[in-house]
């Protein structure tokens, strides 16, 4: 076990009773409840904690927040619980947490990669691999295998995620993202005002800066307010206060994504509720806000020097964070290189530390504000007009240059100090956290004042405080109160007193324009200096890009990798455009900014996801009758998001019958005795309406205007373009109610295409449309003997041939409860087709069966039913078609109302000169010449085999299988002017180098008058 | 032009990178061009290279409203392959694939074509019944395409969810091993590079405003730098095709829509090929640099902001995650939007227009980077010769007067 060998012994919102054991990179240390991950390492002295990317160096924590570049690792004590990348600084500590650098081989200590990255460092310039790796062409599958394997950070789990995810959509009058001064002032504002409001923070505490804060409120520590404020909140009943949760999406409209970390901060997997319940990792808010408030602070950006890498290099910020809030002191002897005055608190916080503080070296030539006289006060060194132009030191900084800098020549202006040192922090100002804003596709505006982009705000959204350059503590509080108070207002708020804390008066003086600091080589020829951490983009990097002509930020961006990483350029981004500003001999708003996007920090696939995954992912949808299916052994088929059966398998001598034994056996049932399918999930759409008979003459090619109660008509629908999408039976059950079956897969589809037409097109038509695919049962009964089964199961319907004739339906009873029954055939037998409420099918099936056992009743599944079908030539819109046939192509020219009075979808189209032309691909059927062949669907069809490739096809088998009536193999096809092609040989040429003959024959192979539906 | 080699590399190294030369220049307009291309993406810069490369056509103009490769092809899922249904189609992403292999050298900048293959999953009979007319077609079409069943599609893809407890499980897919995935920004640094090198003036921060036309004969653009003149003009401007069609007095039956993608953190390599699936409905593929790139279907509305809406994203996941339950625990880095432009029938538009001289390049929708080289090397011979190319020729607007449509609905990578 490890010493906390920087951790003072006292101090700090860590709680010294409740130590936790963690382990890091396989060794054991111990840390604090209260602590981060990163907080724990610094505190055990842990230096390394990454290998660069590119580059293999050595990488410690520099930050303390979300904009960290470096301590990513991999979380995770069992293979399936791995999170890759986690951000160090972001991971509460809990017992027993097991996290691991995510690269460094054989360890993070003495990586040989990194050997490689310090020899060929010079070689990797932004870009090299686009101007090498070219030669020989052959190689670059090889050449990338290797750039591939020292890529990536973390790695994926191997095994499936055991955790669950939730989503909830919110709903309120004002969200406030961060609860720091702004935020907490925002949301008290206007909670007190009675709005509903969201208070959402991405931290382990609310009350951002203030938890480390030097300063005092009402004479107290500024966190006393906070409790006060949020024990406050969290008694209004109009406040959900949301902690460990980020905003990462500012979608239109004010929709905000929440990303909730419910357990991260207790355990790699949920751990169960004390009522033993599974809880949720993560929980994803879906918040449509009336008014967002941005109260998401300001990032402090690094200055950009040599060496500005190495382990001990941190923000400024950080170390005050590390101190005053986990009383961490990430090292021993600090020199701190500043361009203003707020970071000089890292000075006094270290000196209050009791450690030495070595130098505070100012850009400025004569800083004076009140944290400055202070530190002079205290007896430390102050440099003025200088800046810490390179940190040395290998695994960790061992000491600083310093020297004179001349900020506008860009070069170093005096002699160099070198100052032994172990930690050089930095600060070169404040950069407002504008990301949620530029989501919207507001694009920031540059602020001389305070040296940094603020956001440009679309309506109803606002920026408290830091996240729009005002960084005085009184001043931010006042801002925050404003900023929720007229938000409040702006949705029906009561007006509220919100009385300010006082606070204290501290004078600054202005900071100085530094980003990249000069260093006494050119910038090429210099020690790295880096921009993006994480990708390990150079100032030189930069440099390079504009040198070679890459003059707009998103170029520079995209050459260089810049704000590519998992940090998305938090740190580096302002840096990186100051420095291709400089190159460019432009300023930075002329250069301009890149555009944010989605999502601030990262966030689980899981919790996107949500419960829709599984078995929630497209729910399976059942008939009325699923389960006898199953009891019955089907096997079955995804139809939409149905399963059908597709077949009934039954034991013969102790075997299962294959597919083709049962769908012959199904088959031949169904064309000598009687047979059943569920039919239930072909869509149904009930239309109702004075117009409704219009509306259909409008929707299908073939006309509706005479046809009578009781009477059906199969029809035909194209889409505009001519081509046929749909088809299917619509029955009168009254002049102006009519019930119309889709396809199974094109009924929602369906639904919508007449609600589209009728809402867009013809909204004068009275008319409405309703779904009740649901609501019916449809049980197929199908065969010769269909009829005489039937009938011992109604007394009130004439089943009598002449009586009760083909296309005709009937309301009656069927086994005693109500039905529609509609004599219309699929099979090209006599069918019976009884629709009853989805509730009584299954008594009535069953009734059916004890009924049908002595006409030995077969089921049979969609196989059957397609081969059925096919053996008449009837489609299957989707099967036979592919959205370019047309009714003409399918030879149901019969199916067409060229001459119906008002037009109708499709009809113009049909027209067009591509579309009427007589040698299109149409439908036919096909006969293979060795009958024992069942061509393959999808087979391309060549009147010449010989022909070199590419072979010219002149169509396609759409539907083939073997027909135990033919005993023989048979298919539709589309050919090249098919239709009239009767009796012409056709070539199926094979993958296996197979070529099949086929000759073309009539769609309809069986019974070809008709006449077996009309026994 | 400074050539790129690995040799140089080293050269330059060991001088400080100091001596790189610009990889375009950026030149002042002249005031007239034989050519010029309204659009500096992939598709309008490999326009103007193959130009100047094959029919010595030099004096062009690139006319960009942005920066170099800006729009789509700086937002593309950077999926490359050629396994299309139709005739017309399959030559023309077939002729593409044919220059992108060899592109690299051709224009001496390693666009990181890499040929990973690319599966098209199968989840129903339905599905496999048109992958294998697809298959047959591409076969007889010369193209490489194969159909695998599931446990084909498992040992390519080992963490695939190839099981039956998957709500469709996956009963086979279409393989076409030289697609793969190739680095989208060079593609266009590259082409801008080589056209440069060849005398084509790359006027980016340059916005077209209006056309000059003259008894409908086009003769010049007005642009925020002043006029160009060129009696031939190329427009390859995507989704703002209509915009600048309706300049240009007439109207294309095109749909503008924001089409989504997003990268997960960079992840060590755990996904070595292109898988699609359209049925589950998404598609993933793993950077060079370890993202995982994932995309799905076009936003159903119309609309011009490069940004779509988040049911898109939950859905598109939903589905890895499905296929890929190993994902849950990945993080999502970023998303983004572009806008595509899509024809009723999911193919391009390369075609003469009611004016003479003008032509356009557009309606790729959710699919140009694949063809970016075919597309720009037959918009060239066409502009060069003033007649459509014959891979370009089926891709007229006439069809859609004729109704000779090209419908690659199935064919293409999403649903639209």
């Amino acid at each position: 076990m490890n010493q906390q060998v920087q951790r003072l012994a006292q101090g700090g919102r860590i709680d010294r009773s409740r130590p936790l054991d963690f382990t890091f990179n396989g060794q054991t240390y111990q840390g604090y409840h209260g602590d981060t991950l990163a907080s724990a390492l610094l505190a055990n002295g842990v230096d390394i904690v990454n290998r660069s990317f590119k580059y293999s160096r050595p990488r410690g924590i520099v930050a303390a927040g979300a904009e960290e570049p470096n301590a990513v690792v991999q979380l995770g004590a069992s293979e399936a619980a791995q999170v890759p990348n986690v951000r160090a600084t972001q991971q509460a500590l809990y017992a027993g947490l097991v996290a691991r650098s995510t690269n460094g081989w054989p360890s993070v200590q003495k990586d040989l990669m990194g050997v490689v990255g310090k020899v060929g460092g010079k070689f990797m310039p932004p870009g090299f691999y686009y101007k090498t790796f070219m030669a020989p062409a052959s190689m670059w599958m090889t050449y990338e295998k290797y750039i591939r394997k020292s890529a990536g950070l973390g790695r994926s789990p191997a095994e499936a995620d055991p955790d669950i995810y939730d989503h909830r959509n919110g709903h309120c009058e004002v969200l406030v993202i961060g609860a720091g001064p702004s935020g907490l002032a925002a949301a008290l504002a206007a909670a007190r005002s009675g709005v509903r409001v969201i208070l959402a923070d991405e931290q382990e505490a609310m009350g951002g800066s203030l938890l480390d804060s030097r300063e005092t409120l009402d004479g107290k520590p500024a966190d006393q307010w906070v409790a006060d404020v949020l024990e406050e909140l969290s008694g209004l009943a109009n406040v959900t206060l949301l902690p460990r949760t980020t905003a990462n999406g500012y979608h239109d409209h004010n929709f905000v994504t929440l990303h909730e970390r419910r357990t991260e901060h207790l355990a790699d997997c949920a751990p169960r509720t004390a009522e033993g319940a599974r809880q949720s990792r993560a929980r994803l808010h879906r918040v449509r806000a009336g008014q967002v408030i941005l109260a998401t602070g300001a990032h402090e950006r690094p200055l950009v020097y040599a060496g500005n890498d190495v382990p001990g290099n941190l923000l400024a910020g950080a170390v005050s964070t590390y101190i005053r809030r986990y009383g961490v002191v990430p090292g021993n002897k600090l020199v701190l290189s500043v361009s203003n005055d707020h970071a000089y608190r890292a000075a006094l916080d270290w000196h209050d530390a009791g450690r030495e503080v070595v130098a505070i070296v100012d850009a400025r030539e004569a800083p004076d504000g009140d944290l400055v006289g202070e530190a002079r006060e205290r007896g430390i060194r102050v440099i003025t007009g200088s800046a810490v132009i390179e940190a040395k030191g290998a695994n960790r900084v061992s000491a600083a240059r310093v020297a004179r800098i001349d900020i506008d020549g860009f070069r170093v202006a005096g002699p160099v100090e070198t100052l032994a040192c172990d930690c050089v922090a930095s600060s070169g100002g404040y950069s407002p956290v504008i990301h949620l804003a530029s989501h919207t596709g507001a694009r920031p505006t540059w602020n001389d004042g305070i040296l940094g982009f603020v956001p440009t705000l679309v309506d109803g959204v606002h920026a408290a405080g830091g996240a729009h350059g005002i960084y005085a503590l009184g001043e931010v509080l006042a801002d925050g109160v404003a900023v929720g108070s007229q938000a409040a207002a702006a949705t029906g708020g009561e007006a509220a007193e919100v009385a300010l804390p006082a606070s204290q008066a501290i004078a600054e003086s202005p900071a100085c324009a530094l980003y990249q600091v000069p260093h006494e080589k050119p910038t090429l020829r210099a020690p790295k200096q880096f921009v993006d951490l994480q990708n390990d983009v150079t100032a030189a990097a930069i440099e390079l890009a504009t040198r070679e002509g890459f003059e707009s930020i998103e170029h520079v961006k995209r050459y260089t990798a810049m704000g590519f990483g998992t940090d998305q350029g938090k740190l580096g981004n302002i840096n990186g455009m100051a420095i291709a500003a400089r190159c460019l001999k432009r300023t930075i708003p002329e250069v301009g900014t890149t555009v944010f996007r989605p999502n601030y920090t990262p966030v689980t696939f899981g919790a996107i996801v949500g419960r829709h995954c599984g078995e929630l992912f497209d729910p399976e949808r059942y008939t009325a009758l699923h389960q006898w299916h199953v009891e019955n052994g089907a096997e079955f088929e995804d139809v939409g998001q149905w399963k059908r059966p597709w077949y009934y398998p039954r034991k013969q001598g102790g075997k299962l019958e294959t597919m083709h034994e049962a769908v012959a056996r199904e088959c031949r049932a169904v064309r000598e005795g009687v047979g059943i399918l569920d039919a239930s999930t072909l869509g149904k759409i009930d239309i109702q309406g004075p117009d409704a008979r219009e509306f259909l003459a409008r929707i299908y090619t073939n006309k509706w205007e005479k046809l009578a109660v009781g009477k059906c008509r199969y029809g035909l629908m194209c889409k505009d373009d001519g081509m046929v999408t749909d088809d299917g039976v619509t029955s009168c059950l009254a002049d102006n109610h009519f019930v119309m079956t889709t396809t199974t897969g094109g009924a929602a589809a369906i639904l919508e295409w007449l609600e589209l037409w009728h809402q867009t097109e013809w909204p004068e038509l009275d008319v409405t449309f309703t779904s009740v695919t649901d609501h019916w049962a449809t049980m197929t009964v199908t065969g010769p003997k269909s009829r005489a089964l039937l009938a011992e199961l109604t007394d009130d319907i004439d089943l009598d041939r002449e009586s009760f004739k083909f296309m005709d339906w009937r309301e009656g009873t069927v086994a005693g409860v109500p039905a529609r029954v509609f004599r219309i055939s699929f099979t090209g037998e006599l069918t019976f087709e009884i629709n009853v409420q989805a509730h009584y099918a299954m008594h009535v099936w069953k009734a059916l069966f004890e009924h049908g056992k002595k006409y030995q009743l077969t089921p049979y599944g969609t196989e059957t039913m397609h081969v059925l079908r096919a053996e008449k030539g009837f489609i299957i819109v989707g099967q036979d078609t592919d959205g370019s046939v047309t009714p003409e192509d399918l030879g149901m020219q019969w199916c067409v109302g060229y001459d119906k009075p008002f037009s109708w979808i499709g009809k113009r189209a049909l027209t067009r000169s591509d579309t009427a032309r007589s040698d299109r691909k149409q439908l036919v059927g096909l006969r293979p010449k060795d009958p024992k062949v069942v061509l393959e669907e999808g087979a391309q069809i060549v009147f010449d085999p010989n022909h070199a490739i590419p072979m010219p096809m002149v169509g396609h088998v759409t539907s083939s299988y073997y027909s135990p009536t033919l005993d023989s193999g048979f298919a539709l096809a589309v050919v090249k002017g098919g239709q009239q092609r009767m009796g012409e040989s056709v070539y199926l040429p094979m993958a296996d180098g197979s070529v099949h003959e086929a000759e073309i024959t009539s769609t309809i192979f069986i019974d070809p008058k008709g006449e077996r539906q009309h026994v | 032009m400074q050539r790129y080699s690995g040799f140089g590399l080293v050269k330059h190294a060991l001088s400080h990178h100091e001596h790189w030369e610009r990889q375009w220049r950026n030149p002042t307009p002249k005031k007239q061009y034989d050519v010029i291309i309204v659009g500096g993406g992939g598709h309008g810069l490999a326009t103007a290279y193959y130009l100047a490369k094959e029919h010595g056509i030099t004096n062009v103009a690139v006319v960009e409203k942005g920066w170099l490769g800006g729009g789509n092809t700086a937002r593309n899922t950077t999926i490359v392959r050629s396994n299309y249904l139709w005739d017309e189609a399959a030559a023309l992403y077939e002729h593409s694939m044919k220059l992108w292999e060899g592109l690299s050298q051709d224009i001496n900048y390693n666009v990181m074509f890499s040929q990973r293959g690319v599966l098209n999953l199968g989840h129903t009979l339905q599905d496999m019944r048109d992958i294998q007319r697809r298959v047959n077609a591409n076969r007889l079409n010369g193209i490489d395409s194969e159909v695998l069943d599931a446990d084909g599609v498992q040992k390519i893809v080992p963490i695939l969810d190839c099981s039956k407890r998957a709500r469709y499980p996956v009963m086979g897919a279409s393989w076409q091993p030289r697609a793969g995935v190739a680095r989208h920004d060079a593609v266009a640094w590259g082409y801008a590079r080589a056209a440069d090198a060849l005398g084509v003036d790359l006027l980016q921060n340059t916005e077209v405003t209006g056309f000059k036309i003259r008894d409908g004969q086009v003769y010049g653009v007005h642009t925020n730098r002043g006029d160009i003149e060129a009696k031939t003009i190329g427009c390859v401007t995507a989704g703002n095709s209509g915009v600048l069609a309706k300049m240009a007095g007439f109207r294309l039956p095109l749909e503008s829509h924001p089409l989504q993608a997003l990268v997960s953190e960079p992840l060590k390599p755990i996904l070595d090929t292109v898988v699609m699936s359209n049925h589950v409905h998404g598609y993933i593929s793993q950077s060079d640099k370890g993202d995982l790139v994932i995309g799905a279907g076009i936003d159903g509305y119309n609309g011009y902001g490069q940004r779509g809406s988040f049911p898109t994203v939950e859905h598109t996941l939903q589905a890895i995650v499905e296929m890929f339950p190993i994902f849950s625990r990945v993080r999502m880095n970023r998303q983004w939007g572009g806008i595509v432009d899509t024809c009723p029938d999911a193919c391009p538009i390369l075609s003469k227009t009611p004016v003479k001289g003008l032509f356009f390049n557009c309606g790729w929708g959710t699919g140009g980077f694949k063809a970016t080289p075919g597309s720009g090397h037959v918009f060239a011979a066409s502009l060069a010769k003033g007649e459509m190319h014959p891979i370009a020729a089926p891709f007229s607007i006439d069809r859609f007067h004729s109704g000779a449509l090209v419908d690659e609905h199935g064919a293409a990578g999403v649903a639209h």
